[in-house]
């Protein structure tokens, strides 16, 4: 019965790095526009911690998948559709490393070092240089912008599997599947 | 880095009449081997800044100690702090008010000898049109032609109604500003 599903420590870290990473994005647009206030401060702070945190749960979650691979493709999906399926996880699983350190050294070359919650610090890997500050933010928002384009082909193509081609892909990956799994 | 010392010899020169052969005074600023750093902390990171211009006034005759004296005046507006950010706002009027307040100034009223190569200036800090007490500690490295007067003290910067308004949250940026200076005169 649970063959086909992802384990309930997959799916829990699944929708928890999703629901931080949108909110990281989205916080992510709104301050770098900012004028310099306390509040400023306090938004980029909280920015970095939370990017300290899904970078572990990401690492959480790669070792996880690991020891726990995930259920296989559905029988007839053609050839390309699963080497872009596997293409794209293999890509987000990239960027959701690449760019919380992309975002740590960025802060480094900035003069800012990263403190996580504001009590454990990380080291400066990169000392102050605002060159390379600059170069490592116009990385950080191009590897962001790459993450959403392939977030929203990833959650499509669940969407496609799930209402056209009416298997369980997207069934095994939500938390409550009673209703939508077609196994049953 | 444009880095601009001017060092008056205001002198207690003059009071040197009876001193051992070996004593020598120490005067002339070496402006490339000086630095005024300052250390502020902003949810609880420290970020490093520094003043790019200052003047400093040292008398310091390492056989009379006690009669040394000293003036340090930043230019708040040469000041660095941490990030062009930063540096715009901080020369601003809830900061240091650049405009009304262009500079900040240490001078000293009198030096304690604390031992070893130890000492303390006492004196006042004068910053954004306000005046506190202050005592700087110092440590004084001869080394041949030269000396080096090298300290850190920390300044409470609402003390000085230093950033104003919203940015007087301590729990956003600290109320304690360390500032830390080296500053290297060549002998007489």
């Amino acid at each position: 019965m649970t063959r086909n599903r992802y384990t309930a420590t997959a799916i829990g870290l699944h929708w928890l790095i999703a629901l931080v990473l949108i909110g990281l994005f989205g916080v992510g647009l709104y301050m770098t526009g900012l004028k310099l206030s306390p509040q400023k401060l306090q938004i980029y702070s909280w920015h970095k911690w939370a990017g300290v945190t899904v970078f572990l749960l990401v690492l959480a979650r790669i070792a996880w998948r690991i020891g726990h691979p995930p259920p296989p493709d559905p029988a007839g999906m053609p050839r390309w559709q699963v080497v872009a399926a596997h293409g794209v996880h293999h890509l987000l699983y990239l960027l959701m490393i690449a760019i919380p350190l992309s975002g740590w050294l960025m802060s480094s070359a900035k003069g800012f070092q990263t403190v996580w919650f504001g009590v454990l610090p990380l080291p400066d890997l990169l000392d102050k240089n605002k060159e390379l500050g600059d170069l490592l933010q116009a990385v950080h928002k191009f590897l962001n912008y790459s993450l959403a384009g392939l977030v929203l082909a990833h959650a499509g193509a669940a969407l496609k599997h799930h209402l056209i081609d009416r298997d369980d892909v997207l069934a095994r990956m939500l938390p409550i599947s009673r209703f939508l799994d077609k196994n049953r | 880095m444009i880095r601009r010392l001017i060092l008056s010899t205001s002198v207690s020169a003059l009071a040197l009449g009876g001193m051992p052969a070996q004593a020598v005074e120490y005067g002339t600023l070496q402006a490339a081997k000086s630095s005024v750093a300052l250390t502020s902390k902003q949810m609880g990171v420290a970020v490093d800044g520094h003043f790019k211009k200052f003047n400093a006034t040292i008398s310091f005759d390492p056989a009379k100690p006690t009669a040394a004296s000293a003036r340090i005046d930043l230019d708040l507006n040469s000041v660095d702090a941490g990030s062009p950010d930063a540096n715009d706002e901080v020369v601003g009027k809830p900061w240091f008010n650049v405009k009304v307040f262009p500079t900040a100034s240490f001078v000293s009223s009198s030096v304690k000898a604390l031992g070893g190569d130890r000492y303390e200036a006492i004196g006042k800090l004068n910053i954004k049109g306000k005046s506190q007490d202050a005592v700087l500690p110092f440590t004084v490295k001869q080394d041949g032609s030269s000396a080096t007067f090298a300290g850190s003290f920390t300044v409470k910067r609402l003390d000085f109604a230093i950033g104003e308004g919203a940015w007087s949250d301590v729990g956003t940026v600290a109320n304690e500003v360390q500032v830390k200076f080296n500053l290297v005169a060549a002998k007489k």
